[in-house]
């Protein structure tokens, strides 16, 4: 994965394959303490304890054996650590799942936001029936908020996954997410890297 | 919720009306984009927005775009199934922007499948 908005996505899908109606994705700068966080919250079946402690396994997965291995959430453990930051998943059977990982902010490995406009759109798109929310946060104030739900009611009949909405979708969070990450931490620090091409 | 300007919707939902079809609520075609960890790796988040992109400049509205996990063929992503009403579903593979921009144009537009870039074209044989 290149960036933190193709995790968010894989993230995401796994919520809508657990049969949650609402997803709440939050992304969380904190300048003084030098982290930023993910959290992405579903309101889906939930998981019981034996499920959870394995589902940073690579080869565990609840889907079927002959499609699926389960590397998503794997792959978020890793990068988080390996950024400095740490990883969680807090979940109950019938009470929904919230994922968090945080990255140190200015980890040279710290993957940018990336296209969160295009991860969005493609979720409430792919998604039209469930409510998605978006939340950019920094150091502890909100950023901006986006809401499919309060979306729908403002198009008035209008679907939520008619193409030329989608394409607003994507280009107001883009616009939005790079705004929020222009003041963010000097990311990444090129220090002694002169000469790498990026 | 997003800035979009009351100008932006309002000019949406003008257009929305002005082309509503006689075929609103009957689709005829679905188009699948394969999610799964492998895919969105692949590539399969670019071959969605392509898609997104094609049918708002043709304003197509009969046509679903929905996505869903791996399809078991993780080598072979980014993959899609294209399903139209009263044939059988066809998947393709190793799709790109550019493959998904022919496939919308010449299988969901035209109603002719594009061998070259699905996943098995052929019948069984016995050997």
């Amino acid at each position: 994965m290149e960036d933190l908005s193709l995790h968010i996505l894989d993230i995401a899908l796994n919520s809508v394959e657990a049969g949650a109606t609402l997803i709440e994705i939050t992304l969380r700068e904190d300048l003084k303490a030098d982290l930023m966080e993910m959290e992405v919250k579903d309101n889906g079946r939930g998981m019981n304890r034996d499920v959870l402690a394995r589902v940073a396994d690579p080869f565990f997965t609840t889907k079927p054996k002959k499609k699926s291995f389960g590397l998503g959430i794997p792959f978020l453990k890793q990068y988080a650590e390996e950024c400095g930051g740490s990883f969680s998943i807090t979940s109950r059977p019938g009470a929904g799942t919230t994922l968090r990982a945080s990255f140190k902010g200015s980890h040279i490995d710290r993957k940018p936001i990336g296209n969160l406009g295009s991860t969005m759109a493609s979720l409430v798109g792919g998604h039209p029936e469930m409510d998605f929310k978006l939340s950019l946060e920094k150091s502890g104030n909100s950023y901006y908020k986006f809401d499919s739900a309060e979306l729908k009611k403002e198009l008035e009949g209008v679907p939520v996954d008619y193409p030329p909405v989608l394409a607003a979708i994507r280009e107001e969070i883009n616009a939005q997410a790079a705004a929020y990450a222009l003041n963010t931490h000097p990311y990444p620090s090129r220090e002694g890297t002169k000469g790498i091409k990026e | 919720m997003p800035k979009l300007t009351v100008d932006d919707l309002k000019k949406i939902k003008e257009e929305y009306k002005s082309t509503f079809t006689l075929r609103e609520g009957g689709y005829r075609a679905k188009i699948t984009v394969h999610m799964g960890t492998c895919g969105i790796a692949a590539g399969a988040r670019e071959v969605m927005n392509a898609l997104m992109d094609e049918m708002a400049k043709e304003n197509i509205k009969d046509v679903i775009v929905t996505n869903s996990g791996c399809a078991g063929f993780c080598s072979r992503e980014p993959m899609a199934t294209v399903e139209m009403l009263n044939h059988a579903p066809v998947k393709y593979q190793l799709l790109n922007p550019e493959k998904i921009r022919r496939i919308f144009k010449e299988h969901v537009q035209g109603g002719k499948v594009v061998d070259e870039f699905a996943l098995v074209a052929g019948s069984e044989t016995s050997y």
